[in-house]
């Protein structure tokens, strides 16, 4: 198959149109990203990272870009309302791309913290840095056609208390293609700046706002200070048409504390790629990772921790609960390169698979190069417990039932470690929707009804 | 209350019980001793209807009236074979486990809402509301001194032998069944945690409910005092008697009774 070949034709032909529409620092990228994207094209299954998701698959279907940026007609703050309410977030909109600038009332927020649309901010010192030296085809692929998304920057020592929630809407132009059910591709970015000492919680929900297939390709980049504090919390609920490819490029500086989790409760087909270096001594790290997916869906989660200095810690944990005859993969790797003396990494992958149809790929990875250091991994995939299950049912409870609360105690391991508590609560009550079968997509949202 | 014919079952290829006839009225208590192997925990498994086990042959009706020679009158009757599980349970019948399940992650207090409520579904009757629950719960914990922290543990982690059991009563008490099955609850219990079950047992026997006493000691049915003892072996029921059978038992051990059923 030949799939990059209409990304690299779409270049040439609307790279004018792409760049109009953009800005100086991320137009300066685009020719070397394509260099290198029309040279290696999409990587095959025979690509260690790329082993469980075919990418040449999943890009070779013809999607619109809407690179014209024909505006998308919906307010989503009445149309609205999100599966985590209550949380008294500082509420953000991102529209496929684009950072929602309609009037709203503004959050307050400490002075000096940025918010907005990543065209207009983002700033070529940090832009593409980290991405840029990643390797990854579908990374490039974004950074050539990426035109807009978000951009967040929290000055030194300034602590956000508020979260800030972000909510991803993907939604097709009212007026867009020609029969009206094209599938649409959505290029977005995200970069984060935290300078030293600067700390601040998010949690990014994505949705799909109609029921065409989208194909979205999201690139995060966080820097994160010396002392600075970043919480990202990703909720993906979109439909089973909706494919996803996230990669996400951490560095953290000295001292400085990651917590991220990625949370899949509905999903088409999704990758989410998590590079993470911890570049500072003492930085410290919480990765954690929920997947549910039953009929037809997959998720492939991998992740790399680099260790390049001494005295950091990293810690995974990554579960899934694989029902009828949807697919989970998980490759982590954890690389502590030489010299990184005194890490302590722990790495772990549990799995449940409800059916004999679902399946699952694990693959715990740790390289290491240096000699003083404490490093664990191990995954393990299983069914439910059926001592268990009959234990339960001669007290009177239903096998569906007993299942469901074997489920839920399975998961809720992970979600236990989530910090944001009405997240938490949330998850527990969200999670347990999703099992009996009542969250068919995002539950929240009044515009996919 | 329960009706026991020809009941033929095996784990796999292997035979285990090999036709158990056993009446049970309302009210009784029967003991079911026997050596090891000889079928006493298949038997209990095949009534409340573990999957593990097949039944190749043979009835178990449940619930129902007795006629005067103690056969359950069709009208009523419940066919046990013909049910799930918790269906079984629905109707009334409770096995308090040789070996409780531990079950990370699920609270002993969700755990027990799960079972009330899907009871009361069964039967047709509202959810229990979250402070009648509560209460009951508390109620029922002190028939077998219970810790009250127990109630936010996981199911059975991290209990201590003695715990484990008496937690099984706990649920037999909140469950209120019609037949209860004991199998060897006094194993692992020290004199005054078997005090405390065998009295939380006696305490929840009416007239109405039955008791089936699965053990290998006398001293457990020296304080839940059965009615019948009956000795199991070899996947039969091959001697039965009154309470005394069990002292024998414990004094002599089984030989004398394969020497009368004219084995070595």
């Amino acid at each position: 198959m030949n799939s990059e070949q209409q990304y690299i034709d779409l270049f040439r032909e609307a790279r004018q149109t792409i760049c109009s529409h953009s800005s100086d620092a991320m137009n300066a990228v685009r020719d070397e990203a394509f260099r290198r994207f029309a040279s290696a094209g999409f990587p095959s299954k025979k690509v260690e990272r790329y082993k469980y998701t075919d990418l040449q698959q999943l890009f070779a279907p013809d999607y619109g870009v809407n690179l014209n940026r024909v505006s998308i007609q919906v307010n989503p703050y009445d149309a609205f309302k999100c599966d985590v309410p209550n949380l008294s977030t500082s509420l953000y909109f991102v529209v496929n791309d684009a950072f929602y600038e309609t009037q709203h009332p503004t959050p307050k927020l400490p002075d000096g913290v940025v918010i907005g649309s990543l065209k207009d901010f983002a700033a070529s010192d940090y832009y593409n840095r980290l991405a840029g030296e990643s390797n990854d085809a579908v990374t490039d692929l974004n950074t050539m056609l990426a035109q807009d998304g978000l951009y967040v920057y929290v000055p030194k020592n300034t602590k956000v208390d508020r979260t800030i929630q972000v909510i991803n809407i993907l939604k097709a132009p009212s007026q867009w293609g020609r029969t009206g059910d094209e599938a649409l591709m959505v290029n977005r970015r995200v970069l984060f700046i935290l300078e030293e000492g600067a700390e601040a919680k998010f949690l990014f929900c994505d949705h799909t706002a109609d029921d065409r297939q989208f194909l979205t390709t999201q690139v995060i980049e966080a820097y994160v200070g010396e002392n600075a504090s970043l919480d990202l919390y990703c909720l993906e609920e979109t439909h089973y048409k909706n494919v996803r490819v996230s990669n996400v490029y951490i560095d953290q500086q000295a001292n400085s504390r990651v917590n991220h989790n990625v949370i899949t409760l509905h999903n088409g087909i999704t990758r989410n790629r998590l590079d993470l270096t911890l570049s500072g001594e003492g930085a410290e790290c919480d990765c954690n990772g929920c997947v549910i997916a039953d009929k037809e869906q997959h998720v492939d989660n991998n992740t790399l921790i680099t260790h390049r200095v001494p005295h950091c810690t990293s810690r995974e944990l990554y579960k899934y609960v694989l029902d009828g005859a949807s697919t989970g993969a998980f490759a982590g790797r954890v690389l502590v390169e030489h010299g990184a003396q005194k890490t302590v990494s722990q790495m772990t992958n549990q799995n449940l698979t409800a059916t004999r149809e679902a399946r699952m790929y694990t693959q715990p990875m740790l390289e290491i190069y240096a000699d003083d250091v404490k490093c664990a991994h191990g995954s393990t995939v299983g069914q439910l417990n059926d001592a268990a299950l009959f234990y339960m049912r001669q007290r009177g409870i239903s096998l569906s039932e007993a299942r469901l609360l074997l489920q839920n105690a399975f998961i809720n391991e992970v979600i236990d470690k989530m910090q944001l508590e009405p997240l938490r609560d949330r998850l527990h009550y969200l999670v347990e929707k999703r099992f009996r079968g009542e969250l068919n997509k995002c539950a929240g949202c009044r515009l996919c009804k | 209350m329960l009706e026991v014919k020809n009941l033929h079952a095996r784990i796999g290829e292997k035979e285990i019980l090999k036709g158990i006839d056993l009446v049970i009225n309302d009210g009784e208590t029967h003991a079911i001793m026997g050596p090891n192997g000889s079928g006493k925990s298949t038997l209990s498994a095949v009534l409340v209807g573990n999957p593990q086990y097949e039944v190749t042959e043979g009835e178990i009706w449940f619930n129902g009236k007795h006629s005067a020679d103690g056969r359950l009158l069709p009208e009523g009757r419940k066919n046990l074979l013909e049910m799930k599980p918790e269906d079984r349970a629905h109707e009334g019948l409770f096995l308090s486990f040789q070996y409780p399940v531990e079950i990370p992650g699920v609270s002993m207090t969700n755990f027990m809402k799960a079972a009330i409520n899907e009871k009361r579904k069964y039967q047709g009757l509202e959810p229990m509301n979250a402070a009648e629950f509560l209460k009951l719960q508390r109620e029922k914990r002190k028939i077998v001194e219970l810790d009250s922290k127990l109630a936010n543990r996981s199911v059975n982690e991290g209990f201590s032998g003695g715990e484990k059991k008496r937690n099984e009563i706990f649920q037999m008490a909140m469950l209120e069944p019609k037949l209860s099955i004991l199998d060897e609850t006094d194993s692992g219990l020290d004199v005054d945690a078997m005090r405390i079950v065998a009295e939380g047992v006696n305490k929840l026997q009416t007239p109405e409910t039955s008791c089936i006493v699965i053990t290998h000691y006398d001293r457990l049915l020296e304080m839940i005092r059965p009615q019948y003892v009956h000795v199991l072996y070899k996947g039969r029921i091959v001697k039965t008697g009154g309470p005394e059978l069990a002292r024998e038992i414990q004094e002599h051990g089984y030989d004398w009774i394969k020497e009368e059923i004219g084995e070595e």
